[in-house]
């Protein structure tokens, strides 16, 4: 696969050569942080940041998705059957976008694309979508991706991987995907593929932060479940949906249909099982209704669920976002080492 | 406020100690720069792990409603008048609780660590009002602060202005509720947000329904906010509904005479009728 | 692959009141498109998502069995929003169906085995279904004994009684109706509540003898002992359970208990692959 250098001087006149064929997504300042956004003609992505307050997971999995329309007008023939919501699977590009992001898309995809089962919705974005990442040099102190089966410099998930030279970027082509980007931007002079290697163990070695999972593939799913300990830890919860909202990793979803008037819609909602009502059932009975069963429920799915059923490593791409937002202190660095230590009293 | 944190691990260990309480509720040292997390200790030795500082912006008596055993909490003046309000409205009774009171100096903004929280600097009740045991003596409260100078501006202005004002502010929500969660007056077991016979509000990021929810959880709160920041400080992207909140706090005062929290031998104006309330709005 | 969110469109056919107190409500959907009744052919034991545009979805056990042709049944019990609504519809109404979803009752692997069925409440709508398939001439020789021990709060709410009644006089079948409790002169079977009523009229457990339980927790707190001392082994007890669900296929989240997901590696579970998940009651 190629490597290809790009001279900063030549980077928004290929953004503006993109334009044609790809709806461009990156990161832009908004308020008082960067989140992703589509970019408007006269936009570049902004790449002087650490990472984003919002992760970019909502290119491919907006918070608020049409999947159906209908009628409810009776006199309508094809009233209560329900039409296809109007779709842009049209190429597109999420330019600047951190290695854990990538990687973690590529984790959620195995939710969304399995063999009984296909989500087009998410599964169309997904492909319709070029991932190019750039790499992260300075990385921040709540960052623990290379803890969580990730890097500053790792390629899973991406298309193409960027890295910051100076007055240039060295971009490598990881896949045929990512050298059509590369091909559209009109970016063609050959790069230096080995500066890659260095920088990222530079990078690398500035992570401080080290988390350790490696005994939770083999601890009992049940003994932890069973632990004393998720009382007090989940004490300080407040039980909203900010860490579920902004990681990269988190999927779960709520349907709803919303009418106005005559017509309405189907719709998929970010939800997250940190609310009570996540697993209220019609009864009135529900199996979580007390904080700290739910606050179990994330850290368990996220760091032993998902380790048992995959076997693809933590659920968490140590982006450190939760950490950062948390508005109430919850460390899911602090919860992993405790998990991964307990020992259950035989 | 370094003194404060001998007295409050000295008052906690004491209580624990003799039994008077079951637990404390405190915060103990983030691990995050400028955050402190909420905890409770039920044993006197971790009383060492208690901290106070700049950094102690959630309201801790969010973490009391509605439990059942003696408790000790470390309460800085709006997080006192919460407690008055919990009392008041049978969330937790005056015997359940000692309290430690912290006359508070204010937290420090958490994206701007060199000012104060913007509640903070306009605060006129930093001393708690109900309290059992001190962790410092009382500071002096702020006078000639104009706690409404936002408010005005917002009501200077047209109704193109005041739109526009308010579709920004909201703009960023992503319907997370760490606002709702936060905050110690919403304690509904079903929130207005989660009903569905019949459904209120809807789930998405309609623009509508992400006004409709703070305006409402706005008035929900009238009468009873004490503007301890907790929903700002709570928010992860930083919206300032305050601006709700401030506003009719205002009207309350105005219309009314009211503050909240400061005593629990008056209900609040919204939930008791006097002869005199005005009645301008409905004759 | 077809989209597994669209509803295959359904009209219904038939609504019958199902219980005395008008909280349950049998309904019979005809697919709109003959082709889905085919693409639809489902199993004993797994369930459909009902949905309603306009409303939401449900996700309810399916009570008629494979062998029954041209139409789908569905009882459903009156308790929130949707399910209050698909209550108010009419006859000729146009609605939807999305599956057939979840895993099954494993009776193919069960050919030669004795089965004791054993059900409560409202919970019985997908033993309705294997009984009525077990008890199809094709199938009934392919199994050994069959028993059954039905039980339900007073003879007015036990489901599919006219049905039930008929197949107690089989003599193929062992079928045991109980109530909780009554003063109706005219019930002529037992009373008693169901874990009571399975220890006196369950055979005997062994490797031959499968048990298949569905009901509300408490009776299921109260039977498996039973059954344990009737010498039932855990992988010999085959279980359904139920839980908050959306999407039905597994993708969204909600539904699961440890690492299972009780819309897609459930609803049948045998107890001894229960045992190994977390009680989420706790």
């Amino acid at each position: 696969m190629k490597v290809i250098k790009i001279d900063k001087n030549t980077w928004a006149g290929g953004i503006d050569s993109l334009r044609s064929g790809y709806r461009l997504f990156g990161p832009v300042m908004q308020g008082d942080a960067h989140d992703y956004k589509e970019l408007t003609s006269d936009e570049t992505p902004d790449l002087a940041y650490t990472n984003t307050r919002l992760s970019p997971k909502s290119v491919v999995f907006p918070q608020s998705e049409p999947m159906f329309t209908y009628s409810l007008d009776e006199s309508d023939p094809e009233h209560h059957l329900l039409k296809d919501a109007p779709k842009d699977y049209s190429p597109r590009a999420v330019i600047g976008m951190r290695p854990c992001d990538a990687k973690a898309l590529a984790l959620v995809r195995m939710n969304f694309d399995t063999e009984e089962y296909r989500d087009p919705f998410w599964m169309n974005s997904y492909e319709a979508t070029t991932f190019v990442g750039l790499a992260c040099d300075n990385p921040c102190e709540t960052c623990f991706c290379t803890s969580a089966g990730c890097g500053p410099y790792h390629e899973e998930g991406l298309d193409v991987l960027l890295s910051d030279c100076g007055d240039a970027y060295v971009a490598k082509a990881l896949t045929e995907k990512g050298e059509t980007f590369l091909a559209a931007a009109g970016w063609a002079a050959e790069g230096d593929a080995s500066v890659f290697e260095p920088k990222k163990a530079e990078a690398e070695a500035k992570i401080t932060c080290k988390v350790d999972s490696s005994n939770l593939r083999d601890k009992s799913s049940l003994a932890l479940y069973d632990a004393p300990f998720w009382k007090e830890l989940s004490f300080a919860c407040i039980n909203c949906g900010t860490c579920t909202y902004t990681c990269p990793t988190c999927w779960c979803f709520d349907i709803q249909d919303e009418n106005k008037g005559n017509e309405g819609v189907r719709m998929r909602n970010w939800d997250s099982c940190m609310t009570s009502l996540f697993t209220l059932h019609g009864s009135g009975h529900n199996p979580r209704d007390q904080k700290h069963q739910r606050f179990r429920q994330r850290f368990m799915h996220k760091l032993k669920y998902f380790v048992d059923k995959y076997d693809k490593g933590l659920m968490c791409v140590g982006c450190g976002r939760c950490v950062q937002q948390c508005p109430a202190n919850i460390d899911i660095r602090s919860i992993c080492n405790k998990m991964n230590g307990y020992e259950a009293a035989s | 406020m370094e003194s404060y944190i001998g007295k409050i691990r000295e008052i906690s260990e004491r209580l624990l100690n003799d039994g008077t309480v079951e637990c404390v509720v405190g915060f103990r040292k983030g691990t995050v720069a400028l955050t402190n997390e909420p905890c409770m200790i039920t044993n006197a030795n971790d009383a060492e792990a208690l901290v106070w500082d700049e950094n102690c912006r959630l309201n801790l008596a969010n973490y009391i409603t509605g439990r059942k055993e003696k408790i000790a909490i470390i309460a800085k003046g709006c997080d006192s008048r919460n407690i008055v309000n919990h009392i008041i409205e049978n969330k937790i009774s005056r015997e359940q609780l000692v309290i430690i009171g912290v006359p508070c100096k204010g937290m420090v903004d958490k994206n701007n660590p060199e000012q104060l929280q913007a509640n903070c600097a306009t605060c006129t009740h930093r001393n708690p009002v109900i309290y059992d045991e001190l962790c410092a003596d009382l500071v002096e409260e702020q006078k000639d602060v104009d706690r409404y100078e936002d408010v005005r501006k917002v009501e200077a202005m047209d109704t193109q202005e005041k739109w526009a004002f308010f579709e920004d502010l909201l703009s960023g929500c992503t319907r997370c509720y760490a606002c709702k969660n936060a905050c110690p007056l919403c304690y509904c077991p079903t929130c207005f947000v989660d009903e569905s016979q019949p459904q209120w509000v809807g789930k998405g990021t309609d623009p509508i329904d992400i006004r409709t929810y703070h305006f409402l959880r706005a008035y929900h709160c009238s009468g009873r906010c004490t503007d301890c920041g907790a929903c700002e400080a709570a928010c992860p992207q930083n919206i300032k509904m305050r601006n709700f909140t401030k506003k009719l706090e205002k009207d309350c005062f105005d219309l009314y005479g009211w503050e909240a929290g400061l005593t629990v031998d008056q209900r609040p104006p919204l939930d008791s009728f006097k002869l005199d309330d005005p009645e301008k709005f409905i004759m | 692959m077809q989209n597994p969110y669209k509803a295959y469109p359904v009209r219904i056919d038939d609504i019958q009141v199902a219980t005395a107190d008008k909280t349950l409500r049998t309904f019979k959907f005809v697919f709109l498109n003959p082709e889905d009744e085919e693409k639809f052919a489902y199993k004993v034991g797994q369930f459909a998502e009902l949905s309603i545009p306009g409303q939401g979805e449900i996700p309810i056990g399916i009570a008629s069995s494979p062998s029954e042709k041209g139409f789908v049944m569905f009882t459903v019990f009156r308790t929130g929003k949707v399910t209050a609504h698909l209550h108010n519809m009419k006859v000729g109404d146009i609605m939807g169906i999305r599956g057939p979803l979840g895993n099954w009752y494993p009776i193919e692997d069960l050919e030669g085995k004795n089965i004791v069925i054993i059900g409560a409440g409202f919970a019985f709508t997908t033993l309705r279904s294997t009984i009525k398939y077990l008890l199809e001439p094709e199938n009934r020789k392919r199994f050994g004994r069959l028993d059954v021990i039905y039980g339900a709060r007073n003879p007015g709410m036990i489901l599919y009684k006219d049905e039930l009644v008929e197949w107690e006089k089989r003599d193929d079948i062992n079928l045991n109706l109980t109530v909780d409790g009554t003063d109706d002169p005219d019930w002529k079977y037992h009373t008693g509540f169901v874990p009571t009523i399975t220890e006196t009229q369950a055979p005997q457990g062994d490797d031959d003898t499968y048990a298949i339980l569905c009901g509300p927790p408490m009776m299921l707190k109260f039977t498996k002992p039973v059954l344990d001392k009737l010498g039932y082994k855990a992988d010999h007890i085959i279980m359904s359970l139920e839980n908050r669900m959306k999407c039905g296929i597994g993708m969204c989240g909600r539904c699961n208990i440890g690492k299972e997901l009780v819309c897609k590696d459930g609803p049948v579970f045998t107890l001894d692959k229960l045992n190994e998940m977390p009680e989420e009651d706790q």
